[in-house]
């Protein structure tokens, strides 16, 4: 099957487990929207799903994207694209060359000159190729993280409450600029939030992450 | 195949602890008399006796006493008095800019300084001399002391940056200012409220670098040797001086000297934590008191440490000025001229020696940046299954003294019949100059934030691409800060160099030593400038390289 | 291998001296048998041969490296053999003798008998004792080709090293007398006696001074004054033992507990070298120095070392002298160069080279008359320089006395000093 499948997931912090055991599935161009208090493991859930959960938890469960068993993959070879809080945008390379990480290795460089540019026109930036990425305003930044990502070519795109540092009028905005692109790919999103306007936007279902650890 | 996620910091313990576990065991066995090489096998206390009648050892250890604490308290009290005073001061903030001359120098250059600046015919002296009535020195010993205060005064001049530096790298993790604004709003006046409340905070950070500090300053055989009196000598320097006797018979009374220099430390670093715990408890009481006086005395005492960096710029100034002297007879203030003869004369061998210290700083301090990269990089990614806790063991060196292991190495090279050649210089410069590119490492290393690798690897980057793409270049500016401080330390190394190296490896530190027993005070000069411009300049390039590297990109330039 | 060149070496050079041809300047050598210029010798087999093998081998020599102007004068050596023979002549500065001492005898203990760490080693008095006593040299001498040129007659301390005789283990390369050097613009008058000098330092407290007893100037400071305190010099030549070296050496520590309150410091610290004691002089913080070489004033003052009214005298009753040498350790790695490099100390260029007032200004080991006459000119035409003594004002130098002598002056001194209070 396609889209995103999540198998009784627990993460477990010296063996106690941080929520019961979760199950879901995000078809292409759907959104799961997964909701719940701070430090219940929303985020880590994320990186387990990235393959970088930190050595300190440990993950149990199964997650398939298309078909695929996640498990036991890399990182880089999980084909799962991510966007943080944080832009993260790389602080020593120019627009460009952040935008041209992610892309597949090999193409011929006027092709990759051509889709970076094709994707900061998308993102409304056209020309911004050979700026430094802290001199961008908070949209600008946001929406080159996005473009970094979709440029990689990825297959489901995990949200890590990648709207909670913009400020209200931004923060619509860059949502259905992010929804939009995700929907015009197929993706599946899985979104973690806490903010309930972005479930409300996403649209799909909502799964409340009940904590387990006692704080 | 797969390694195991523990074998990078494992590789990076052991090339610190192989050489120091050797050592010691190098230097215990023939300090209870068992030396096969020798023909001496079994145990026996020989080696004590020999030492307990050297008639000079209660004076040795006074002084080995006197200035290795003094210096260390010197040290942290001119600090601790300077924070609490200046703290919100804006020059304070950028203390860490003018700090890097006096830390990049090595310990022996700075030394050489101040001898040519508080030595009798000194240039201190010569600026009171008209106002004295003097033409020739004062007989007094204001250097080589018998009492070890102008080693002590040597030492704390050096060690006071340093406690500075780290001290200041503290104030950074600690809520210092609302902690601050807490306590001034409940009456503390500013320098008050900083000893009490910042104080204690800062001092459970800087501990390790305290410890070192302490070791080092009771250890020390290049300072001991060139600021100290000869006889007798700081404990310190009697292993030394015995084991390069053409008796071979007197290794054995300086692995007793050793291992006593050895114990003595451990004891002095618990005694001195005996007495923190003590004052910290009176402090305690102090802050719990609401007494608010001793504003204007903490102020007052704020200079000291100003005052001691005078001193340290003004020794690198004197080894400056003498290596362009002419004849400079004392009382004249400047020499009869300036050029540029000494250097011209020493050309040749300064640029041999030069290049024989740089042909072990460079790969000793490669190797470390390259060992602490793969450890940190381990742990950042594996967790507690790259063992972390071992990564501790490796600062190990800097709270011994050198001479209780580099003996023993010696010891045991000469006994396997090993030439010391460059490779055992550069293994013996790598476990002092590992530690400390982990030290300037390991907390940016961690401070990375961990989102930033998981962006690179969602995008598709493998280890090494993420490694070298994403964290090296980011990091770069503590990756050029670590070279420059391992540079720094590798090139500042003495008892290294002549024990490894057999005494025949020629660094421009076992250079300038051999000089500054005596001999001409402009060569000197030039041997110890060159010394301390090594280091400088990779201080210099580590601050600016990543500016003009970074030039256009602003997220870098902050910080 | 080794041994087989060792024991042909004689029968070779018996037989390269029957070949050589009598020559007309050779009529000036009176006391040594048949001993010609070096030139007019025809090219002796097994030296060529040997200087073939040296050649492109690279020599470790150890060396004293507390004086600039020897080191720079072992720097000039390295560049003539690269240039004569291709030999890579490397200077291991040593801070003391002892350490290269330790480092063979450690190495036999470690029981390396070849590929040792020091080729040639500068070397005399105790450390030579030992080197002996211990059987760590090579006999060279007679197999250098120069060394025929040596004044062993005249300069007896060639072939006498501190009483003990040499025989031929180490080839001497400069000789030192010891002279007192003092400021005439601030000491025009300086006592002309170790006793005379006790009594100037009491009126002049602080004024004098002497390198630590461990270095060996300070040591010799000790054996000068113990030179005047021994009513017969003779004994000296003998090993000291207990009983000869308590009783003799009573009036000394006499004289050096009067003496030591009026040194500079009070006596309680001492320059740790000849160098840091010529500081001392040149910033006026003492009047008067010992030097164990007759040019060292000359020198200091050329180099701005010391003021230009800087001057050199010796004693009344004469000063020691002795005689510097190199030594090859029996592990040598490269015993071939280290030979050459000999040969080369004592060849008649280095010799003037050394003796040269504006380079090192030591006398030479050499008999002059031996000499063919263009060498000889190398001598003559070194310049005199103020502040200077010539071998006529030097005068006929004291012998060194018994290395034994010296190792326990310094053991006594040290435990008479330590605690540095009295």
């Amino acid at each position: 099957m396609s889209g995103l499948a999540l198998r009784d997931v627990v993460l477990r912090l010296d063996g106690r487990a941080l929520f019961a055991p979760l199950s879901l599935e995000v078809a292409p161009g759907g959104v799961v929207t997964l909701m719940g208090p701070s430090g219940c493991g929303k985020s880590s859930l994320l990186a387990w799903l990235c393959g970088t959960l930190d050595p300190a938890l440990a993950g149990q469960g199964s997650a398939c994207l298309d078909g695929m068993d996640l498990d036991g993959l890399p990182p880089e070879r999980r084909r799962l694209g991510i966007l943080f809080q944080d832009d993260l945008l790389f602080p020593h390379l120019s627009v460009g060359g952040n935008l041209g990480f992610g892309l597949r290795p090999g193409l011929p460089r006027a092709e990759r000159r051509a889709r970076i540019e094709a994707a900061l026109v998308e993102a409304e930036m056209p020309g911004f190729a050979a700026r430094d990425p802290a001199s961008l305003s908070g949209g600008q930044r946001a929406r080159v993280a996005l473009m970094r990502v979709l440029l990689a070519e990825p297959r489901a795109l995990l949200l890590d409450e990648p709207f909670s540092r913009l400020d209200a009028a931004l923060r619509g905005r860059f949502r259905r600029f992010v929804l939009d692109h995700a929907a015009a790919l197929r993706l599946p999103v899985l979104l973690v939030t806490h903010d309930p306007a972005d479930a409300e936007a996403a649209g799909g279902p909502v799964l409340h992450l009940a904590s387990l650890a006692t704080p | 195949m797969r390694l195991p996620a523990c074998l990078p910091v494992l590789l990076l313990v052991a090339a610190v602890l192989l050489p120091v576990l050797a050592g010691l065991a190098g230097t215990l066995l023939p300090a209870f008399g068992h030396l096969p090489a020798l023909g001496a096998v079994g145990w026996s206390l020989d080696p004590w006796r020999r030492l307990l009648d050297e008639p000079g050892l209660a004076a040795a250890l006074r002084l080995t006493l006197v200035s290795g604490f003094g210096a260390t308290a010197l040290a942290l009290l001119s600090v601790a008095l300077f924070c609490a005073a200046f703290h919100d001061r804006p020059l304070f903030r950028r203390a860490q800019l003018w700090l890097a001359p006096l830390l990049a120098t090595p310990h022996l250059a700075m030394g050489v300084g101040f001898l040519a600046l508080a030595a009798p015919s000194g240039l201190l002296v010569r600026l009171l001399a008209p106002l004295l009535g003097l033409d020739r020195p004062p007989d007094l010993a204001t250097v080589n002391d018998p009492w070890g205060l102008a080693l002590l005064l040597g030492l704390a001049l050096k060690e006071a940056p340093w406690l500075l530096l780290v001290s200041l790298a503290a104030l950074n993790q600690i809520p210092a200012a609302r902690l601050m604004a807490t306590a001034r709003l409940l009456g503390q006046p500013a320098p008050v409220a900083w000893l009490k409340v910042v104080f204690p905070l800062v001092y459970r950070q800087i501990r390790l670098p305290l410890h070192a500090v302490l070791a080092y300053s009771l250890g020390t055989v290049e300072m001991a040797l060139l600021l100290g009196p000869g006889s007798p000598p700081p404990l310190a320097v009697l292993p030394v001086r015995w084991f390069l006797d053409r008796d071979l018979g007197m290794t054995f009374p300086a692995a007793a000297a050793a291992t006593l220099l050895l114990v003595l430390t451990l004891a002095a670093i618990l005694l001195w934590e005996g007495a923190a715990a003590l004052a910290g408890r009176a402090g305690r009481r102090w802050a719990a008191s609401g007494v608010a006086a001793g504003a204007r005395l903490v102020r007052l005492g704020g200079w000291l440490l100003p005052l001691l960096l005078l001193l340290a710029l003004g020794s690198l100034g004197a080894v400056l000025l003498w290596s362009v002297a002419g004849p400079w007879r004392f009382p004249d203030l400047w020499p009869r001229r300036l050029d540029f003869a000494t250097w011209a004369a020493h050309r040749e061998g300064l640029l041999a020696l030069a290049e024989a210290t740089l042909r072990v700083a460079l790969p000793a301090t490669a190797l470390a940046l390259a060992l602490s990269v793969a450890a940190l990089e381990a742990v950042a990614r594996h967790g507690r299954a790259a063992w972390p806790w071992l990564l501790g063991l490796s600062y190990l060196p800097l709270l011994l003294p050198q001479t209780a292991f580099l003996l023993g190495l010696q010891v045991l090279l000469l006994q396997l019949g090993l030439d010391g050649g460059l490779p055992a210089v550069l293994w013996a410069h790598l476990v002092f100059v590992l530690p400390y590119v982990l030290l300037v490492l390991a907390a940016p290393w961690e401070a990375l934030d961990p989102r930033l690798a998981r962006s690179a690897a969602a995008l598709g980057a493998g280890p090494l691409r993420m490694l070298c793409m994403v964290k090296l270049p980011v990091l770069l500016r503590p990756l050029l800060a670590a070279a420059a401080v391992g540079v720094a330390v590798s090139v500042g190394q003495y008892l290294a160099t002549l024990f490894a190296g057999g005494g025949r490896y020629a660094t421009l530190t076992t250079e300038a030593l051999a000089l500054a027993s005596g001999g001409d005070r402009r060569v000197l000069g030039v041997f110890a400038a060159l010394q301390a411009g090594i280091p400088l300049a990779c201080y210099a390039l580590a601050l600016l390289l990543p500016r003009w590297l970074w030039r256009r990109r602003a997220g870098l330039r902050a910080a | 291998m080794r041994l087989q060149r060792r024991a042909l070496a004689p029968v070779l050079a018996g037989l390269a001296a029957a070949l050589r041809p009598a020559t007309a300047g050779a009529a000036n050598a009176t006391d040594v048998p048949a001993a010609p210029p070096r030139e007019d010798v025809p090219a002796a087999a097994p030296w060529e041969r040997l200087l073939r093998r040296a050649a492109g081998q690279s020599v470790n020599f150890h060396a004293w490296a507390g004086d600039a102007r020897t080191n720079a004068f072992i720097s000039w050596t390295a560049d003539r053999m690269e240039a004569l023979h291709r030999i890579r002549l490397r200077h291991i500065r040593l801070r003391d003798t002892a350490e290269a001492v330790a480092r063979v005898v450690a190495e036999r203990a470690a029981g390396q008998d070849s590929g040792g760490a020091v080729d040639l080693v500068w070397i005399n008095g105790p450390n030579l004792l030992a080197m002996k006593q211990q059987g760590l040299l090579r006999r060279i001498a007679d197999d250098l080709p120069n060394f025929a040129l040596v004044d062993t007659t005249g300069k007896p301390a060639t072939v006498t090293d501190f009483t003990v005789p040499v025989e031929g283990l180490a080839s001497p390369w400069r000789m030192a007398q010891v002279v007192f050097i003092h400021d005439a613009a601030r000491l025009p008058e300086p006592p002309r006696t170790m006793l005379a000098m006790a009594d100037w330092a009491r009126a002049h407290p602080g004024r004098l001074t002497h390198p630590n007893a461990r270095d060996f100037l300070g040591a010799t400071f000790l054996k000068q004054a113990l030179y005047e305190m021994v009513p017969d010099p003779a004994a000296l030549a003998r090993p000291a033992t207990e009983a000869t070296f308590t009783l003799l050496a009573a009036p000394l520590w006499e004289w050096y507990r009067a003496l030591r309150p009026h040194l500079w410091r009070q006596g309680r610290t001492f320059p740790e070298s000849g160098p840091a004691q010529r500081n001392l002089l040149n910033d006026g913080e003492i009047d008067l120095m010992i030097s164990f070489n007759p040019a060292e004033a000359a020198a200091g003052i050329a180099d701005g070392l010391l003021p230009e009214t800087t001057r050199s005298y010796v004693l009344q009753g004469g000063t020691i002298g002795n005689c510097s040498f190199v030594g090859i350790p029996f592990n040598a790695a490269q015993p071939e160069a280290a030979m050459v490099v000999a040969d080369f100390l004592l060849s008649p260029e280095a010799q003037a080279e050394a003796a040269d007032p504006r380079k090192l200004g030591s006398p030479t080991v050499l008999d002059l008359d031996r000499l063919k006459p263009g060498d000889r000119q190398r001598f003559d035409d070194l310049p005199r320089l103020p502040g200077m003594l010539g071998p006529a004002a030097l005068g006929q130098p004291l012998p060194e006395p018994h290395p034994s002598w010296m190792t326990r002056l310094t053991a006594d001194w040290e435990r008479r000093t330590a605690g540095g209070a009295r």
